[in-house]
């Protein structure tokens, strides 16, 4: 039924575009009309293939070809050699920068191996609300496996022997979690999937559970048996109303196969899921909180030790898991730990699903071996920031987590390097911000979340992160000294010291690492009064060019506090006392006199 | 639905559908069905997924095409929502980004009876597990 027996795709993203892919596929467009192959031959623009070093691109099909760099003179020699005669132009072909070869076949790209899914495997490829077709995709596969050949030791050597670590943002090891709460002597034990994904920007947790529930149901049955618990419970925010139908759904159709129940598989082990909804508070990510608040107390993190895994949910041993980590571990049961460990680097194994959120063009969910580094998940798979703008940080593990630049963009991303460089990897929130984002103004966002959160059990936490609000506001005020920076520091140090969860020890990351990367905007903000951006706007100034003003007073008249004097005919000055920074005069204004110092 | 005891159980439900698939996959039959997916998780639905799913149902039966239309997780490709997949036998899936029914209606004109692509394509960057 196909009536083209060609297509040439030409990639039509921003990149491509800024090297004129659009006069590129004008001509071929004409070219082929030209030659008669309108009726055979397809020309069409696409989305960005992400190749944006290398381009504009042009991909063939159905032989998959893929040039790069091709200008639009270029468009005859592919017509002519390759449509019509059906010969390569070599020359256009992308070189293997590594072996130095030419690459025919986009499959064979190295570029387009960057993203690898383990985690998402599942995901926007079955329907979640079908079991049959996580079946036909291996699933319930490693549990059988588990429960009918396997003791709970060998199960849990394996995840100890693939190097899976918790996806929640600490990054404990998986396999050792287990084993511990195994160890754990008690009549009863607790699964818990941790679903309480609270970071800005992440939602990581939210697509797994919608994409594919199963995953995370059978990893749960399969830790059940490794610490011989028979319950299990998800702690899911209730505003993922879609998270929790699919999830329902999906418990229902495992007890209907008998997946979930007693006796499953026809052995002694029965295993059953309930779910547990939280309010929303981002302190309840924190194992010991999400157990009180699932225990129907306050939402309060307590010391550690006793972990969990000795003294959880009801006072008994629970092991508490990530989704992201749990949907990790029916592959490694079934792929071998050995597998899993030859991807990654050497301290953190396999994937990493990422969120991609902010001034990139490409935002969405992304799954990358560890070691990937920044650069390649934010110019090649995220393709570049928004607008041609220059890019100026990524922001990873929420409000926890730091800002990273540009001097960290060749650093291949995993759990250690990321610590190291003043940032954590978090749940997998990337946020991405350009030239027009003030740094101090982040900080205050991200200490205003935390100020929000905060539960108010330990003062560092408490008392100490809105103090430290309070400083950074002062600063975008205008206000600021430089003593004030120094405060930011000492007061951070106490906080990560003292606070007693993760919470607090972490929340002046941000400030921290903003200090640390942009010191020269906290002192042109307190010393300057000066901010680049012009996003603190109480240190903007708006003035009149005296030479534009022709005295029209269209300014003075639309001004709301009457802070714009001058007479008619004559030139107008603004108050900047009586300023409220509104802007309305720079709008009004039909001479360009009115600008932003 | 029966219980699954075993692992041949699974495995027969496995081949079951994938015999199905496959069916669909391999043919070159111009009747044989075309497969379209919506991504349905939360982004998806809330740049209007359910009306763009709900237009290939209604409107594949009237123009009668045969079709298997189902939904899926989220594709990752968050900033062209919705997306949707349409597979036709014996051809690559593709995906095409920011669909509406306009859109819809473009491809199902265009794609699906012609073989004509639209604009809009999103060129799929990652590897599956399967491909190792």
């Amino acid at each position: 039924m196909s009536k083209f027996k060609m297509h040439v795709l030409v990639c039509g993203g921003t990149g491509c575009h800024a090297s004129q892919s659009e006069l590129l596929l004008e001509n071929l467009k004409t070219i082929v009309a030209d030659k008669g192959l309108d009726n055979d031959v397809q020309v069409i623009a696409t989305g960005c293939f992400g190749f944006c070093e290398k381009g504009p691109i042009v991909k063939i099909i159905p032989d998959n070809t893929f040039y790069t760099q091709v200008t639009p003179g270029d468009a005859r020699e592919i017509i002519e050699e390759h449509l019509i005669k059906g010969r390569k132009v070599h020359r256009l072909l992308y070189v293997d920068p590594e072996n130095k070869e030419q690459v025919e076949d986009s499959k064979h790209m190295g570029f387009y191996k960057k993203q690898l899914r383990i985690a998402l495997r599942n995901c926007g490829f079955i329907d979640p609300e079908n079991i049959d077709e996580y079946i036909s995709r291996d699933g319930y596969e490693a549990l059988v496996k588990c429960l009918t050949e396997m003791k709970p030791q060998e199960v849990i050597d394996i995840l100890k022997k693939s190097g899976l670590r918790g996806r929640g943002g600490g990054g404990f090891p998986t396999g050792t979690k287990l084993e511990i709460t195994s160890k754990s002597v008690s009549d009863i034990k607790y699964v818990v999937c941790n679903a309480d994904e609270g970071d800005p920007g992440a939602f990581m947790d939210r697509s797994i559970l919608e994409g594919d529930p199963h995953s995370v149901i059978e990893a749960m049955a399969i830790s059940g048996y490794c610490i011989g618990s028979t319950k299990g419970l998800v702690y899911i925010r209730a505003e993922y109303p879609l998270a929790i139908n699919r999830l329902k759904t999906a418990i229902k159709q495992a007890r209907e196969y008998g997946l979930l129940g007693e006796n499953i598989f026809g052995t002694d082990f029965s295993f059953d899921i309930e779910l547990r909804y939280g309010a929303g508070a981002f302190v309840c990510g924190e194992e010991t909180a999400l157990i009180h608040s699932m225990e129907g107390n306050r939402g309060e993190p307590t010391f550690k030790p006793p972990f969990p895994s000795v003294e959880g949910y009801l006072g008994k041993p629970t092991n508490v898991n990530n989704v992201e980590t749990l949907a990790n571990i029916p592959v490694i049961i079934n792929q071998g730990p050995e597998w899993f460990a030859s991807i990654g680097t050497e301290k953190s194994k396999g994937t990493k699903v990422f969120a991609l959120a902010g001034k990139i063009n490409n935002v969405g969910l992304i799954e990358v071996p560890m070691g990937t580094t920044l650069r390649e998940v934010i110019y090649e798979i995220g393709g570049g920031i928004k607008d041609g703008k220059k890019f100026k940080a990524v922001q990873t593990g929420g409000p926890s987590g730091g800002c990273l630049t540009e001097k960290h963009l060749d650093t291949p991303i995993d759990y250690d390097n990321l610590l190291a460089n003043g940032s954590m990897m978090g749940s997998g929130g990337m946020i991405v911000m350009d030239e027009d984002d003030c740094m101090v103004s982040v900080a205050k966002f991200y200490l205003d979340f935390t100020v929000e959160e905060s539960c108010g059990k330990c003062s560092p936490c408490r008392i100490g992160n809105k103090r430290l609000y309070e400083i950074l506001d002062k600063i975008t005020q205008g206000k600021g000294t430089r003593e004030d920076i120094d405060r930011l520091r000492n007061l951070s140090t106490v906080i990560k010291d003292t606070s007693l969860c993760g919470l607090g020890q972490t929340s002046p990351n941000p400030v921290l690492s903003t200090i640390d990367n942009f010191w020269d905007e906290y002192i042109e903000h307190v010393t300057d009064k000066k901010c680049r951006s012009g996003q603190c706007k109480a240190l903007l100034q708006y003035v009149i060019e005296p030479e534009n003003c022709v005295g029209c007073t269209a300014c003075a008249r639309n001004c709301p506090v009457n802070a714009i004097a001058g007479e008619r005919k004559g030139i107008h000055v603004i108050d900047q006392e009586a300023c409220i920074k509104c802007g309305a005069c720079l709008e009004k204004c039909k001479f360009n006199a009115v600008f932003i110092k | 639905m029966g219980q699954v005891k075993s692992l041949d159980d699974l495995r027969r439900i496995k081949e079951d559908l994938q015999q199905k698939m496959k069916l669909r996959e391999n043919s070159n039959d111009p009747e044989s069905l075309v497969q379209i997916k919506v991504a349905m998780a939360t982004c998806g639905i809330a740049s209007g997924a359910k009306q763009v799913m709900d237009f290939f149902v209604e409107e594949m039966d009237k123009r009668n095409i045969q079709a298997v239309i189902t939904q899926t997780g989220c594709m990752g490709y968050c900033f062209a929502e919705p997306t949707v997949e349409v597979t036709i036998p014996g051809k690559e899936p593709v995906v095409f980004g920011y669909v509406d029914a306009k859109k819809a209606d473009d491809i199902i004109e265009k794609y699906i009876k012609n073989g004509e692509l639209v604009e809009g394509i999103i060129p799929v960057n990652y590897e599956t597990i399967e491909k190792k």
